[in-house]
């Protein structure tokens, strides 16, 4: 009946309703700004960025260029010269790349086994959720650097791995929680009755009603992540050395904390409003969909 | 109770016999260790000699086996690089790190406690609001870069405090904030939420109602039942202290368990990496078993979940 009215309605009345939906919904305009300006530099970095990352001009590094004093490099330059801002906004892009991938892929992992392990139950279930319940108190950066010490160190890919080892049993853990529940209601109970095969089942009926569930995990998880993978560059054994990585450029200022004092602020700033935006909006995002899931952070 | 402590204890010693076994396999799968000791000139012959003397011509499971052997006995082996006993090397590096996790985890509750509690008692006023952004920024910032603005405030532009090494009272402070910073936060939050559910109920009501003082009101009848949570919290931020050990310790030149690793990692020192990551491994599950025993104890629906 709901699919009839719908039809019947016009365009332009169901547009009102969707702005009255977002209004009600009183969406987070300041860390959704912060996001989309991310996810700009993130997609256009080499566009949008007024000079080649890594490309080193003496001169200017000679002159040591403060942020603000001159158009041209409006964030300043580093010690080889390099523009500041070209390097913020190409982090952008290695920070949403590596925590997105990285995300996904945990997710995808975390989601099929908690969904098989609720849905299945019996031992492995067991053994299974007991690992997650080890893995998340487990103290992350900890975990990460086990991942990539047995990988033998910095590398894009080992961050890649060793992110997805520390987040995917949080998406197990809740997902198999739903998934006894779901597995419960009628339209289960009549599938299995009808003869639908268990694989069939968890796909088709059980995996689209943890979906909310999977996003809102995801949402709250962005800004950890983006944490994580600046903590592993800061410490060396990230994004390798030399990549315009937030978490780098912070480690690559230390040294020079009195005179060129922007080099470790400015990504630092970088990293903080977007986490802050993330975590805003992952907690609206969580609200807005799922009321229920409150008690995750 | 005592079946409670015992299935407790069981399973932390499964956790680090499963983190013992990744470590070790997982070291195993990537690389030879006989070539980490091995200098450019030296010859094959050497590289057999060093397999024999080290027993890494064994088979994986048995080598594995000795080094467990050897673990409960105090022996965790010889470093690759300085050549050094690693069992005396985690004597000197375990009380810096639990000195500095001990520091961050008193301020954070010294400090974020109170501030919950003004924030729930001042909800809604702008002292609530700076909580609230306090508690945002905590969580939101890294705690390197956290380490690394307080050391080029406070210590190279103000040079009110030493930033770098351990020594007198004054080494502590630093570290100290930057690693309490995101556990701060969360006890905040913790505090804030949990004072105002218990301030919403029918027995604070009724003291305010039989007219005690506010302030009565407030530390006597509700932080003493808004506290409960918040103490369990005190056992899950020890991840928080411990992953923010690593990174402190490095920006400060802390000696500990951490920056042992980090150099580990870099200088890829095996022996040392897996005596670090299971040390510390050990610490967490250690330190988390005990509070969580203690709380069952102390809160009898604990033990029944």
């Amino acid at each position: 009946m709901a699919a009839q009215t719908a039809t019947t309605r016009s365009t332009l009345d169901n547009a009102w309703r969707g702005i009255a939906f977002l209004r009600g919904a009183r969406i987070p305009w300041i860390p959704v700004v912060v996001l989309l300006v991310l996810g700009i530099c993130a997609l256009f970095a080499p566009w949008l960025a007024p000079y080649d990352p890594q490309e080193p001009d003496v001169l200017k590094g000679v002159q040591r260029i403060a942020p603000f004093e001159t158009s041209e490099n409006p964030l300043g330059v580093d010690l080889l010269g390099r523009d500041i801002l070209s390097r913020l906004i190409h982090g952008a892009r290695i920070s949403a790349f590596i925590s997105l991938i990285s995300l996904g892929f945990g997710a995808l992992v975390g989601t099929a086994l908690g969904v098989a392990s609720g849905y299945l139950g019996g031992k492995i279930d067991a053994i299974l959720m007991r690992v997650c319940d080890g893995v998340m108190g487990f103290p992350t950066i900890l975990l990460a650097l086990i991942i990539v010490a047995i990988q033998g160190g910095a590398g894009i890919q080992n961050v890649v791995i060793a992110i997805m080892a520390t987040v995917w049993a949080r998406f197990a853990r809740q997902v198999r929680g739903e998934v006894l529940s779901i597995k419960e209601r009628d339209f289960v109970t009549l599938a299995v009755v009808a003869g639908v095969p268990p694989h069939v089942i968890m796909w088709r009926h059980i995996f689209p009603n943890v979906v909310n569930t999977v996003l809102v995990i995801i949402s709250l998880l962005v800004g950890q992540t983006i944490l994580l993978e600046a903590s592993l560059s800061f410490l060396g054994v990230g994004v390798p050395p030399g990549e315009p990585a937030w978490g780098i450029m912070v480690s690559e200022g230390r040294n020079n904390l009195l005179d060129l004092w922007w080099l470790s602020l400015m990504p630092g700033l970088a990293i903080t409003i977007v986490v802050m935006a993330l975590n805003l909006f992952g907690d609206w995002l969580r609200d807005t969909l799922d009321p229920r899931l409150r008690r995750l952070r | 109770m005592l079946r409670f402590t015992a299935a407790r204890i069981a399973q932390s010693i499964i956790t680090l016999i499963v983190l013992s076994m990744v470590v070790f396999f997982g070291a195993e799968l990537t690389g030879d260790i006989a070539l980490a000791l091995a200098t450019p000139d030296t010859t094959e012959a050497e590289l057999e000699e060093i397999r024999r003397k080290f027993g890494l011509d064994r088979p994986a499971y048995e080598r594995y086996g000795r080094y467990l052997f050897n673990l409960v006995q105090g022996d965790l082996g010889v470093s690759g690089t300085s050549r050094r006993q690693v069992s005396t090397m985690m004597a000197e590096r375990i009380p810096p790190t639990l000195q500095l996790a001990g520091v961050g985890l008193f301020l954070a509750m010294v400090i974020g406690i109170p501030l919950g509690v003004l924030a729930a008692v001042k909800r809604n006023t702008i002292m609530d609001q700076l909580a609230k952004v306090f508690a945002i920024i905590g969580m939101s910032a890294p705690q390197f870069w956290v380490a690394i603005m307080l050391i080029m405030f406070f210590g190279a532009q103000l040079k009110w405090l030493p930033t770098y090494g351990r020594g007198g009272i004054d080494h502590y402070i630093l570290p100290g904030i930057a690693i309490s910073s995101f556990v701060m936060a969360g006890f905040m939050r913790l505090t804030r939420s949990s004072m105002l559910e218990v301030l919403d109920s029918e027995f604070v009501k009724f003291a305010r109602i039989k007219g005690l003082q506010e302030r009565l009101v407030i530390f006597k009848h509700a932080l003493k039942n808004a506290i409960i949570p918040v103490l369990t919290f005190g056992g899950v931020s020890f991840a928080g202290l411990l992953n923010g050990a690593i990174v402190v310790e490095v920006v400060f030149a802390w000696p500990g368990l951490g920056r042992l690793m980090l150099d580990a990692i870099r200088e890829r020192d095996t022996v040392v990496i897996m005596a670090t990551i299971l040390t510390s491994g050990f610490i967490y599950v250690f330190l988390s078993t005990v509070v969580d025993i203690l709380y069952a104890y102390v809160d009898p629906r604990i033990r029944y979940q």
